[in-house]
């Protein structure tokens, strides 16, 4: 057995899920008993046969994962409960294997997966969706690039329509029909609070969370995710906001974005100039613009 | 008495002493109280991110620390091609780091682009043996640093392969011209699941390439020890450590804790026990 195939027959039987008891599964994929599977590539020993052997492999590769996924994704187990969450969380593994050297991006592909496979969030998929979206935006803005920020003077003294501003990688703009990020903090506070609690406080304190995801009710709220001094924060941003920064961070001018958002009869006609003149400077304040651009054919023109 | 010595060209001719691993529940105790440790290793996938506060920490780290990289996911022994994504940010980190050299592990980990996220023991074959070293060679080209590879724990063994797991080691870093992470703690963990003499293992190592040695702590269960890195150093590790020294001399050792992770404070106090056989190493050379 060559190296290729001796890596490929051990990788199919360690990343095959484990039964519901945690323990390798008895049939490999090919049909095969498991006992002679592991018996043609891995010797026994006097204590353990080629199948225990295999075992430990295979058991570490999935705890592995799965405590990856929990950590990245506590919002999503919390609406989904223990048992449908390692549901879902061995489906995709097992469909979406991780193709990136690092643990970080394990839950890349998890909201289009779900989006192809609806079933495993049954009747909450729109709100699995939107908390997928916002614990992914999460991981994202945590460790995103940042560049030099633009001082609020210069963005003031660099006004006019054809401006093209840019807005700083590590930030996400989202759109969701749930407000979860009320329960991602409400998670994040149990966690924090939690820590240094006893079994039966956490207990306590773990039913009021559960019934704080029975009640979320559908509300469209608009948001930021973004990061100061290294921590993450959510911003709720009201739905023009949300529209004239998607257009920014799209590359639409100055100009552009302003009369794309307010110019046309939609939910946002009926501009407050001094209302966005305040949005600008939040924005500004915030660190959230980082590079001027101006107008190539205006810049062409001038030379 | 046979001993080289600890600066060579496998750790960038420097002498280090005894490192931590740099861990985030100790960033505070660090950044704040800045305690005086020879030099801290990162794990370099950690940090190969385009920002955030890891970076930021390690950048505050590296204005009053030496600091080592080490991988946990180059996977030399994959048959796979190396990830040329991989490499341009772990080049991208050297930079920042000024490491003098780069570890990861002699072991595999993915096929056909997939990843398991562990460290898979390599069948003791002249093929694994040459295609490894051909992808060390690779690596440290591109780097532009030397390279030392670990030797890992293992539960498995396989029924191709032609040599011992130490006979593997010395054809791949002979091959390779490359160092060694020596993990003492590894070696006596696999030699309970494997029934092999240890330090038959640690007399076979070429001495000349030790670039660092790795101790840690580990897990007994009833029929196989688990390499997890969440308790002190065993006696017998110990002593495997001090034949180590006899051989290499006072080489850069790092302590490795990284689950169940204790204070700052305790974890280097197990590390600097290591200055008990390193200063018997030091007197042997003097006399």
């Amino acid at each position: 057995m060559n190296l290729l195939r001796l890596q490929r027959t051990m990788a199919r039987a360690v990343m095959q899920p484990l039964t519901p008891s945690e323990h390798m599964s008895k049939r490999a994929q090919n049909g095969e008993a498991m006992s002679r599977y592991a018996a043609r590539f891995i010797k026994p020993n006097d204590r353990l046969t080629s199948f225990e052997r295999l075992e430990i492999y295979n058991r570490q590769y999935w705890w592995r994962l799965m405590s990856s996924l929990a950590e990245d994704f506590p919002g999503l187990q919390a609406i989904l409960g223990n048992r449908r969450f390692e549901s879902l969380c061995k489906a995709y593994l097992t469909d979406r294997p991780s193709r990136s050297f690092t643990l970080r991006n394990l839950g890349r592909d998890l909201e289009s997966w779900l989006r192809r496979n609806p079933r495993w969030a049954g009747s909450k998929q729109a709100i699995v969706l939107d908390m997928v979206r916002l614990e992914w935006a999460d991981i994202e803005a945590f460790d995103g690039a940042a560049r030099e920020a633009l001082r609020p003077a210069d963005v003031r003294k660099s006004g006019g329509s054809n401006l093209r501003l840019r807005l700083q990688p590590y930030l996400r703009l989202l759109k969701f029909h749930y407000p979860v990020d009320a329960l991602v903090l409400e998670i994040k506070r149990f966690n924090d609070d939690t820590e240094f609690l006893s079994n039966a406080f956490r207990e306590r304190k773990k039913r009021k969370r559960v019934t704080a995801v029975a009640k979320l009710k559908p509300k469209t709220i608009f948001l930021a995710v973004h990061r100061i001094d290294d921590s993450v924060y959510f911003r709720r941003l009201e739905a023009a906001e949300y529209d004239l920064l998607s257009a920014i961070q799209k590359g639409k001018t100055l100009g552009q974005a302003v009369s794309g958002v307010f110019g046309k009869p939609s939910r946002n006609s009926g501009a407050d100039p001094a209302q966005v003149t305040g949005w600008f400077r939040n924005w500004s304040d915030l660190g959230w613009f980082c590079a001027l651009q101006r107008n190539r054919r205006q810049n062409a023109r001038r030379s | 008495m046979e001993r080289s010595l600890p600066a060579n060209r496998f750790n960038g001719f420097t002498n280090y002493g005894i490192g931590i691993g740099l861990r985030s529940p100790h960033y505070h105790h660090i950044l704040t109280r800045k305690p005086v440790v020879d030099w801290f290793e990162i794990i370099s996938e950690n940090f190969m991110i385009d920002g955030g506060r890891p970076l930021h920490v390690l950048d505050q780290i590296l204005e009053q620390y030496r600091v080592v990289q080490h991988g946990v996911s180059m996977y030399f022994g994959s048959a796979d091609r190396i990830d040329r994504e991989h490499l341009r940010r772990l080049k991208e980190l050297v930079k920042r780091t000024n490491t003098p050299w780069v570890s990861d592990h002699l072991c595999w980990g993915s096929v056909d682009g997939r990843y398991t996220h562990d460290l898979l023991p390599m069948p003791y074959t002249f093929e694994a043996a040459e295609k490894t070293a051909r992808k060390i060679c690779e690596v440290r080209d591109f780097l532009e640093v030397p390279v030392a590879v670990e030797n890992v724990s293992s539960y498995a063994e396989f029924h191709v392969s032609e040599m011992t797991e130490w006979e593997f080691l010395n054809e791949v870093v002979e091959r390779a011209d490359c160092g060694i992470l020596l993990d003492v703690n590894n070696i006596y963990v696999s030699s309970q699941n494997h029934s092999f003499d240890p330090f038959e293992y640690v007399n076979s190592v070429p001495a000349e390439r030790v670039a660092q040695i790795h101790i840690a702590g580990h897990s007994k269960y009833e029929k196989y020890i688990l390499d997890t890195h969440d308790h002190p150093v065993i006696d017998p590790v110990w002593k495997l450590y001090d034949r180590a020294i006899q051989r290499a001399g006072h080489t850069a050792t790092l302590l490795e804790w990284d689950d169940s992770i204790p204070t700052f404070r305790e974890v280097h106090n197990e590390a600097l026990k290591a200055n008990r056989f390193l200063a018997k190493s030091v007197l042997a050379r003097a006399v």
